[in-house]
């Protein structure tokens, strides 16, 4: 994962440079995004192209969705949304989409070459950082900022805050005793979640042991004989690759598969607990609502 | 004088024909040694220590039972018949073609799997009754089943087998339009993404006593044809007019070595996905390391192979352990530098 020191100062500084509460209505809006970049609108953007699915949501979250003008391919969730033109996905941005919708401002994540381009073409782009629990509430609050409505953004950090916790202290509470050993596969590599991931933190506030250690990184892939030797009580996995788990050489052996205690979810309610955004308390609550089914 | 020189090269020429093969069976027997020894070490090599290991052995449990019988020994064979697999698809391969920079996905295999691999994940994810069949294939058997239409459609597009130029072309056309539609799906779905990346790199993590046995029947019933035909492929070292003049049937004879390295090319591709450079090297270390003629290769080259592969899956595993390496990127970067060496070489001599 890539380091960003000054990441953490962002919020802050969007608060120091606009606290809209404050701002004179002529004066114009300062922010500089994750990579430092300085951003200056004179007025908050009537016109937003997001190419996040996690930075879509937070803007319609914060009831500015109608603002949106273009969006990217997997961003689906408000429904209204998907009536909204489409620019591919970071891998194969269609720029000629988004420059025709004349936004005041893009919205993304760390990606060089569509970043490099936007600015060619004399886009305003600002750059989030999207990969942590920490992300969430500060891209809430810069996007507030950014939008002229920080009230609204410290409201929705406070409820997300609130309705995270509630869940974790709730399953915290209930799985202190059994504390299961887990293991959240992201894919069939085998790549596993490991507690420095977005999953891996939440896993952690729940109050269970993940079977990968943080020295492995947030996503290592694995030697599949090491899930078997750490023998999880539960284990996380796509639906698609869940039948097959018992013919995977060794693995019948593991707790979790022999008794079946396997954890998948459908796209929709996966969404909510892969993506850094606002909704990340629907992600808590289906992993927990699992877990507590499920663990021994 | 002519009989006199006649007479007294035939013993001469016999004697280092002799010496040839004797040279021949020790590096037979050096690869099998090799690939014993290699055995022995990939049951302590894995997430566990060595010390660890090696109790394992002396005093067995459940867990290390599993680990070492279920996952370790079916993973080092398998790697092994599939890297044996590819070095008789790459003997082939680069005989058929008289071509040393041949390899066995040449003919759009690993592209008909990928793209098969693909629509599998893809079906089962967003279960399009349609194609509901391929979901049930499982990914092996969709990778099968794509590696064998990859090639049917590259000899299709050059309408047979005999001109080696356009099945060449063939080739690489139907590896970029399939390459293509793959990317092409992958963008639509970007969960399959990773997923997909391990088959592309090559895994040998998940092989099983299942992989390894339907390697093995795939490799014991490819050798003995491959064998057989070696005298034809003899005969087409020396081109393709000298074969027809030597009354070599050229058409059937090309077919079935096509046919065998398609079926070795589908099975290996569908147990380990894509590693790359094994069928390319190996017949070329045998051919570095020993005189050999077209029969002698395709019994050294698997050998040669299977030890290669071997010896990857046990540097993927061991290198940034408890995490591992997808195999491909090992064999790359061992292939790699074995041809840069070698080009490195032939450039001096020269």
């Amino acid at each position: 994962m890539r380091s960003r020191p000054g990441a953490l100062l962002v919020g802050l500084l969007a608060l120091v440079c606009t606290c809209a509460a404050g701002r004179a209505a002529d004066a114009p809006i300062v922010l500089f995004d994750s990579a430092h970049h300085e951003l200056r609108l004179e007025h908050p953007p009537t016109r937003i192209a997001s190419l996040l699915p996690s930075l879509t949501e937070t803007v319609c979250e914060l009831q500015e969705c109608g603002h949106l003008v273009v969006v990217d391919r997997y961003s689906n969730w408000p429904a209204s949304v998907a009536q909204l033109p489409k620019a591919g996905g970071l891998e194969d941005v269609e720029i000629e989409q988004i420059v025709s919708a004349r936004p005041d401002v893009v919205l993304v994540a760390h990606a060089p070459r569509v970043l490099e381009r936007l600015r060619g073409l004399g886009l305003v782009v600002f750059e989030f950082e999207t990969q942590r629990y920490a992300d969430i509430g500060r891209n809430v609050t810069v996007i507030g900022a950014l939008l002229g409505v920080p009230e609204r953004a410290a409201r929705l950090n406070r409820q997300i805050e609130d309705s995270v916790e509630e869940v974790a202290a709730a399953a915290r509470s209930r799985l202190a005793e059994r504390a299961p050993l887990v293991y959240f596969e992201v894919d069939s590599g085998p790549y596993g979640a490991g507690p420095q991931s977005f999953i891996g933190e939440m896993l952690g506030r729940i109050g269970v042991r993940n079977i990968l250690t943080a020295d492995l990184g947030p996503f290592p892939r694995l030697n599949p004989e090491y899930v078997v030797r750490a023998n999880p009580d539960v284990i996380f996995i796509s639906p698609t690759e869940a039948p097959h788990l018992i013919h995977r050489p060794g693995w019948e052996r593991i707790r979790a598969v022999r008794e079946q205690r396997i954890c998948s979810f459908p796209p929709a309610v996966r969404d909510t607990i892969v993506r850094p955004g606002p909704r990340v308390a629907e992600g808590y609550r289906a992993l927990t609502e699992c877990l507590l089914r499920v663990a021994p | 004088m002519s009989v006199t020189r006649g007479v007294a090269a035939q013993p001469i020429g016999s004697e280092r024909a002799v010496a040839r093969f004797g040279k021949f069976k020790g590096w037979v027997l050096i690869y099998i040694a090799v690939a014993v020894l290699l055995t022995g070490v990939s049951l302590v090599v894995g997430t566990s220590s060595v010390r660890t290991s090696l109790g394992w052995l002396m005093s067995p449990a459940v867990l290390s039972d599993a680990v070492l019988w279920d996952i370790r020994l079916p993973r080092t064979l398998g790697a092994w018949s599939a890297g044996a697999l590819l070095g008789l698809a790459g003997a082939i391969a680069q005989s058929v073609f008289r071509n040393p920079l041949a390899e066995p996905y040449l003919l759009g295999s690993s592209s008909g799997a990928a793209l098969g691999v693909t629509l599998s994940l893809l079906v089962t994810e967003t279960s399009l009754t349609g194609l509901a069949w391929l979901g049930q294939l499982g990914l092996t058997g969709a990778a099968f089943a794509g590696a064998c239409a990859g090639i049917t459609l590259t000899l299709a597009l050059s309408r047979g087998v005999l001109q080696t130029p356009s099945l060449l072309l063939a080739g690489v056309v139907v590896a970029f339009l399939l390459g293509a539609i793959m990317s092409l799906l992958l963008l639509r779905s970007p969960e399959t993404w990773r997923a997909m990346q391990s088959f592309l790199l090559g895994s040998t993590g998940f092989l099983g006593w299942r992989s390894v046995a339907l390697l093995a029947v795939v490799l014991a019933v490819s050798l003995p044809p491959a064998g057989l035909l070696s005298r034809g492929l003899d005969a087409l070292t020396l081109g393709e007019d000298t074969a027809w003049s030597l009354g070599i049937p050229l058409a059937s004879l090309r077919l079935a070595l096509l046919g065998l390295l398609s079926l070795t090319t589908a099975a290996s591709v569908s147990q380990v996905g894509v590693v790359g450079f094994v069928g390319l090297v190996a017949p070329h270390l045998v051919r570095e390391s020993v005189h050999v003629n077209s029969r002698q290769l395709i019994v050294a080259a698997p050998l040669c192979g299977g030890a290669l592969l071997q010896a990857a899956d046990i540097l993927s595993r061991w290198i940034i352990r408890p995490s591992e390496l997808p195999v491909g990127i090992v064999t790359a970067c061992l292939g790699g530098t074995y041809l840069v060496v070698l080009l490195w070489r032939k450039a001096q001599r020269e």
